[in-house]
């Protein structure tokens, strides 16, 4: 099923992308030949296999509960944007 | 007349320095001077770290007059990748979303490099984001193949590959998410390697896929590979996904003994059209030179990791399922990347959807934003079953088909690149023909084992052939041995190519 | 027509550990500004998580606690959305297998014991947070991350409720139990303990739910009862004019006293939740589940019905003494050294708590150990001192740090219980207030209490009580005899 532009909308938007329309097509279209290789993948039986999702080699990997030094306040905000009263400082947050 | 510095190994370096033959400061400002005639030509660096570097070689010079004990690294000049964090040094990972961005602490490998007393000189060219297979996605400068400056060095490790080939720096590291590491090693003649998933910690790497992405070592000998993989493998409890295994002599096991040894070669790398003939023709005569040194070659299968070719068109089981995975993991590492707290936010005034949206429009380059579409739209509701979780099933698969493989040879022998490296350009406009640059490599990421990438020829154009051998979990041992063995018999790895200075 | 409400509760409780989740950064509440943070809980680029083992296991205290199956092999999920607060534009949850599952909380409710299902006990990481900047015309605001990356425990109950006042006794219930497991501190006002509600409306004996609406923003336990009523309210009215409730996520101003759609949750949000690829999985194994099982005290529920069963405690004595366990572990540690159940309780219940209450502290700052309280009240049962003088006595022992017998001793404070020595005391009484003799002896009864406050004044308050006023009425009613 070819990817629709209103997908392709949904999908930036989720992903924090702002496209301009050119790169909508665009990516419509790629999006659309990548998928359709990934479909190769139906012609395997994976019935029963288990995801194999956790590839390291251990369990149980805790550190202890001791605090440890911060990194000081400017070391923090050095590389901000934009920063005020301690803070980093954003647009406007609506709720 | 002492050797000029381009011919001497790392391990000859580092000899030289502590047998006092040369100090750090004159090893360092030879470099220098090498690195600022042929960068022009090659551009593999992104920072040039000459005055930091001076500064160590002068320390290290005091200290080994101390009489202090010297680390196993004492005096050699090392590139790093620029998705290593290296404190007070912009590491951008060549992205526009990270310019000016400096880390406020290093990385373990890059305390690892401190405490052997290497000499860091400076962060190299790659795909942005370690997203690519020719490094022409990186945001700032082109990295030229230094055999053939029309072509690519591969990628995304194509900084730290070509600086390694141009003997700007003997030692370098990179990284390995889908042949990262091995690819461009083997476009460029040089030696690199993938370590197992989890023998070196990734703390400070930045992310792209984390149950992919590893840290390997490049250089023009198994020697000087297995002497910085030694130094940057020591555990760190700062990656829960590392191992606490001790760390071997890798220097040490490079005298093993090959013969006797049983290599796979996995029919379904060998097909028709799947390969260039010559680089075909190169890895049968390193068969031949294998087998002359007392190796058995028996064909395996590796069932899903097979090519198939359709109308000039390649495809894979394996190439699909890493790109599902490895954009998954990706989307949501680089969530972060939002202009808040670090790297670049957008001019433009706007609300804070919009600022997120503006920052990573405007911040992210094209290979990169089509893959974090790729990777959220696989994770999607209503998408996560048939794609991430489908890609994870056959994961599994493709790891078991390896250890089968296991129990009948010690370790596969098989291409790194269907073909030498190709043209500038040549592939920019064809998403997917670029992804199928990695079909060789991919397989061993998915199966989370060990790879390396030897060269063993060149091409009647002169371009650098690499085979690929590939072991069982922790097995680099057995893996650098055998590049050892083969590079002792051969002379591949000691030519260089044609530039200024050389 | 009546509906009837299904309220379901989240709880958030942040978990008393010295360092956050997943780096060293303390967890102070208060430090100034991006005071308390590190690459790791910044979300720099390159960094890794690594799990605080204390949180893990308070968390698996707190599951057992509510009873929860626990998955003995459990991982971490990423939840994927963008917020500010939030630096890595992910959190680590739990999705896919929660750490425990299908548990229960009982609690004392409509006269009853009644259970509230639990669906699910996991761990995560906890936001930074975004400070709203008040000027007019501020296009701006401010984040601080020093919580980012704080242990949360979340407890997601299951639609169980269907009261405002079933709701209540959960919220009162489940923080009694945090605090009783010593997980957390369960503080509202400074955030360690948040809930969110969820309700919706459905006619009275239909299976089927009705549209499920989210609150956020409730910061006391008092916000949630005013908001489940108001909600109720909002969407009985809704549909008995024939409107439809929309599944939606709102928002509860506290000052205006009404809930308000969200304007940033346009859309359902899409987590597309996934393995956290960045940790291992975590495994409890047979010995690690006894001893922390080990660990879970006697819940609050439980211990005041013991109370009452075994101690013939009141229910409301019982209910005042479990309150908080330090508290029931005072009450049993001085019963230990002299058990008179209902006279330690009163003590501690008119004495102790009302001290603690006064000075602001908890009773782990109380000076006076049990063993020590329980011998003072000893004393005084026995008669050897009055009440009053006990009270002072208690006094003192918290100033001294002597012990009651020592303090008796020094203070002469030793009730006269002996009749030789109290006779002559209410002589002198008897001669000197003749207006109360004659008022009793016309016939005011209420006047021995004067009599008898006489006698207690003379006598510095050491005069048994009892006896005093047995030897006073003895000599009046010989006095009424008299012609």
């Amino acid at each position: 099923m070819p990817i629709t532009r209103e997908q392709v909308e949904y999908v930036a938007h989720l992903s924090r992308l702002k496209l301009s329309e050119e790169e909508k097509d665009r990516f419509a279209r790629q999006l659309d030949a990548i998928l359709q290789a990934v479909e190769k993948l139906n012609e395997l039986d994976t019935d029963g296999v288990e995801p194999l999702v956790h590839v390291a080699p251990r369990r149980n990997v805790f550190r202890e509960d001791a605090a440890g030094e911060s990194l000081p306040r400017e070391e923090a905000l050095r590389n901000a944007p934009e920063q005020s009263e301690g803070c980093f400082k954003v647009p406007r947050i609506i709720e | 007349m002492a050797k000029p510095l381009e011919e001497l190994t790392a391990t000859a370096i580092r000899d030289a320095f502590l047998r006092r033959e040369r100090s750090a400061r004159s090893i360092v400002e030879e470099q220098f001077a090498i690195l600022k005639e042929r960068e022009v030509a090659v551009g593999a660096f992104l920072t040039v770290m000459q005055e930091e570097a001076l500064a160590r070689a002068d320390a290290l010079d005091r200290k080994l007059a101390d009489g202090a004990q010297m680390g196993k690294l004492a005096g050699i000049p090392v590139a790093v990748k620029d998705n290593i964090c290296t404190r007070g040094v912009a590491t951008t990972c060549a992205s526009r979303i990270l310019e000016g961005y400096v880390p406020p602490y290093d990385a373990h490998v890059v305390e690892r490099l401190i405490e052997e007393d290497a000499v860091i000189i400076g962060k190299t060219n790659m795909d942005e984001f370690a997203m690519g297979s020719s490094t022409e996605n990186s945001a700032f400068k082109l990295t030229r193949n230094p055999w053939d400056r029309e072509r690519i060095p591969g990628g995304s490790s194509g900084g730290s590959a070509a600086a390694v080939a141009a003997r700007m720096a003997p030692l370098a590291l990179g990284s390995d998410t889908g042949g990262s590491i091995r690819q461009p090693a083997g476009l460029c003649g040089v030696v690199g390697l993938k370590p197992t998933y989890g023998r070196v910690s990734r703390y400070g790497l930045v992310a792209f896929a984390s149950s992919l992405d590893q840290i390997g070592p490049l250089a023009r000998t198994a020697g000087d590979t297995a002497l910085l993989l030694e130094a940057i493998a020591p555990r760190d409890g700062r990656d829960s996904t590392c191992t606490d295994r001790e760390v071997p002599d890798y220097v040490e096991a490079l005298e093993q003994p090959i013969s006797g040894l049983t290599f796979g070669l996995p029919g379904e790398f060998f097909i028709e059209g799947g390969l260039d003939r010559e680089v075909a023709r190169a890895l049968e005569q390193a068969r031949r030179c294998y087998e002359a040194l007392g190796v058995r070659f028996r064909d395996i299968s590796l069932p899903h990791s097979r090519i198939d070719v359709e109308d000039g068109q390649l495809s894979s089981y394996a190439v699909a399922c890493y790109y599902i995975l490895c954009t998954a993991e990706a989307s949501s590492n680089l969530a972060r990347y939002d202009g808040v707290r670090y790297g670049h936010r957008s001019d433009e005034r706007g609300d804070i959807i919009e600022m997120y949206s503006r920052t990573r429009g405007e911040g992210f380059g094209e290979e990169v934003k089509r893959r974090i579409m790729l990777g959220t739209h696989a994770l999607s509701s209503g998408y996560y079953d048939a794609y991430y979780l489908r890609a994870g099933r056959v994961r599994r698969l493709i790891q078991s088909d390896f250890e089968r493989a296991w129990e009948q040879v010690d370790l596969v022998f098989a291409p790194v690149s269907p073909t030498p490296a190709f043209r500038i350009g040549e592939k920019a406009d064809d998403p997917l023909a670029m992804y199928l640059s990695d079909i060789f490599t991919i397989s061993c990421n998915l199966a989370g084992i060990c790879g390396i990438s030897v060269p063993c020829g060149f091409s009647s154009e002169g371009l650098p052939v690499a085979l690929q051998l590939m072991g069982r979990h922790w097995d680099e041992e057995r893996l650098l041995a055998a590049a050892h063995a083969y590079q002792i018999h051969t002379d591949w790895h000691k030519r260089a190519p044609a530039l200024e200075g050389g | 027509m009546r509906y009837e409400a299904v309220i379901g509760l989240e709880t958030h409780a942040e978990l008393l550990t010295e360092s956050k989740l997943w780096c060293r950064c303390g967890t102070r509440f208060g430090e100034p500004p991006n005071t308390q943070t590190c690459p790791v809980c910044l979300g720099m680029p390159g960094v890794l998580p690594v799990l605080n083992k204390r949180a893990f296991e308070l968390a698996l205290k707190a599951a057992l606690a509510l009873h929860c199956v626990i998955n003995r092999e459990t991982f971490f999920d990423r939840k994927n959305y963008y917020y500010p607060d939030l630096p890595k534009n992910y959190q680590v949850s739990q999705n896919y297998c929660n750490l425990g599952r299908d548990g229960y909380l009982e609690m004392s409710a409509d006269g009853g014991i009644r259970r509230v299902g639990i669906w699910n006990v996991h761990l995560e990481e906890d936001a930074g947070k975004n400070i709203h900047v008040e000027s007019p015309g501020a296009d701006y605001s401010l984040v601080d991350l020093n919580r980012a990356g704080v242990p949360l425990l979340e407890v997601v109950s299951a639609p169980d409720m269907h009261s405002v006042e079933e709701a209540e006794a959960f919220m009162h219930t489940l923080r009694r139990l945090l605090l009783y497991c010593e997980v957390s501190d369960c503080k509202m006002q400074e955030g360690s303990l948040r809930f969110e509600a969820s309700v919706s409306l459905r006619r009275p004996g239909e299976e089927k739910l009705g549209s499920r609406v989210e609150i956020k923003n409730l910061n006391s336990i008092k916000a949630v009862t005013r908001c489940l009523a108001y909600e109720i309210e909002r969407q009985s009215r809704l549909l008995r004019e024939g409107g439809a409730v929309e599944m939606e996520t709102r928002l509860w101003d506290e000052a205006g006293g009404r809930s308000e759609r969200m304007r940033s949750k346009e859309r359902a949000q899409d987590y597309r939740y996934f393995p956290e690829p960045d940790l291992v999985p975590f495994v409890v194994d047979e010995g690690w589940l006894e001893r922390v099982q080990a660990e879970v005290p006697e819940l609050s529920l439980g211990r005041r019905r013991r109370f009452v069963r075994d101690h013939g405690l009141s229910e409301y004595d019982a209910r005042v003494l479990t309150e908080e366990r330090a508290v029931a572990d005072y009450f049993e540690a001085c019963l230990a050294a002299h058990n008179e159940p209902k006279s330690v309780a009163n003590w501690i219940m008119n004495e102790v708590l009302a001290i603690l209450n006064e000075r602001k502290v908890s009773i782990a700052e109380f000076e006076v150990p049990p063993q020590r309280f329980a011998e003072l009240i000893e004393a005084a049962d026995k008669g050897k001192v009055t009440a009053a003088a006990a009270r002072e006595i208690l006094g003192k022992m918290i100033e001294t740090g002597k012990n009651a017998a020592t303090l008796i001793e020094e203070t002469g404070a030793e009730t006269i219980g002996q009749e030789e020595d109290l006779a002559p005391i209410v002589e002198q009484v008897l001669a000197e207030a003749r207006k109360a003799v004659q008022d009793y002896l016309g016939g005011k009864k209420k006047a021995i209490g004067a009599l008898l406050g006489q006698v207690m004044r003379l006598t510095g308050g050491k005069a048994d009580p009892k006896l005093a006023r047995e030897i006073l009425l003895n000599r009046l009613e010989e006095m009424a005899r008299q012609p």
